[in-house]
């Protein structure tokens, strides 16, 4: 149990101070890496706990799309300097300290709760899909995924499609003087619109662009 | 203390869960920090289902850890490209700048 315990507070440790880097950083491509390095200890802590799978797909859909593509946008809009303190606000400076006191409250509501909460010791009978032990992690989420939650997992397959088309149709944007295809234009083109017949007088030429 | 148990993954979580609200809140800089605060708070409700699904014995917890997962990522998406396109058209993403609404 002791290595256990030793590298739970080791990952959690880097987690929460990534955490807190990520909003006090002035940079925001630190912010950016430390969000990568909070997103790398967690899937760590989830390896760990034996939730293996999803640990995998942590790094992969995080680490190698969500905050690659937080860096593009970065990068791409030239935000990563900003002169402005984290604290020394100029002059909105009275929302700070209720943000503060509200975050805290949250956060000793939520302590309270996890150090008052209890559960029935019968809890786990009730429970329908309960992980089978001589299997691996990754085939009892697919053998319950795959048959229970299909619908679910279709839905989630269709959500990230409209994000993909809403993301394509929100950035998208005619430029003028850009030579692009059209398909329909160059489809439907006839004999008679693409070939002229010119009479060339002698020693003048003829103007091929139009 | 030298045995780790729900609580302590809870606990994790609320810790980053706060850290996220915080981030939310205290932002004066730009937007995409503020989208990576709700990254933050997203994974510390991943923290709770793990944990859960890990010490009760239960798989819902991963599945629904993986819905979440796909919601995250559809959801920084679909922000960074409205983050784009606010920038391209108002030319800066400063929280204090961003005041259309007056609110």
């Amino acid at each position: 149990m002791l290595p256990h315990a030793i590298f739970f507070y080791f990952f959690s440790f880097v987690a929460i101070i990534s955490a807190i880097m990520v909003t006090a950083s002035k940079n925001t491509v630190h912010s950016v890496f430390f969000l990568i390095l909070d997103f790398i200890s967690i899937s760590c802590l989830f390896i760990m706990i034996g939730a293996e799978f999803l640990g995998m797909i942590m790094l992969i859909v995080y680490v190698g799309a969500v905050a690659v593509l937080f860096l593009f946008v970065v990068m791409m809009l030239n935000v990563a300097q900003q002169k402005n303190q984290w604290f020394k606000s100029s002059e909105t400076s009275t929302h700070i300290p209720v943000g503060l006191i509200v975050s805290l409250i949250i956060f000793f509501e939520l302590i309270i709760v996890i150090g008052g909460w209890k559960y029935k010791p019968d809890i786990i009978k009730n429970f329908s899909d309960s992980l089978i032990s001589n299997s691996t992690n990754t085939h009892t989420i697919g053998s319950v995924l795959y048959t229970e939650y299909i619908h679910l997992f279709q839905i989630s397959g269709m959500i990230l499609l409209v994000a993909m088309i809403g993301a394509i149709v929100l950035t998208f944007r005619k430029r003028e003087g850009v030579k692009r295809q059209n398909y329909f234009s160059q489809i439907s083109r006839e004999k008679n619109q693409g070939v002229e017949l010119v009479e060339v007088k002698s020693n003048e030429g003829v103007k091929i662009d139009v | 203390m030298f045995e780790v148990s729900l609580g302590h993954y809870l606990t994790l979580g609320a810790i980053i869960f706060t850290i996220g609200i915080i981030g939310i809140f205290l932002n004066r800089k730009n937007v995409i920090v503020i989208l990576m605060s709700i990254e933050l708070i997203l994974l510390a409700v991943n923290i709770n289902l793990v944990s859960f699904s890990i010490f009760l014995q239960d798989l819902s917890g991963q599945i629904f850890t993986l819905f979440i997962l796909t919601v995250a990522a559809a959801e920084a998406a679909i922000g960074l490209a409205i983050i784009v396109v606010y920038y391209r058209n108002a030319g800066t993403i400063r929280v204090e700048e961003i005041e259309n609404l007056k609110g």
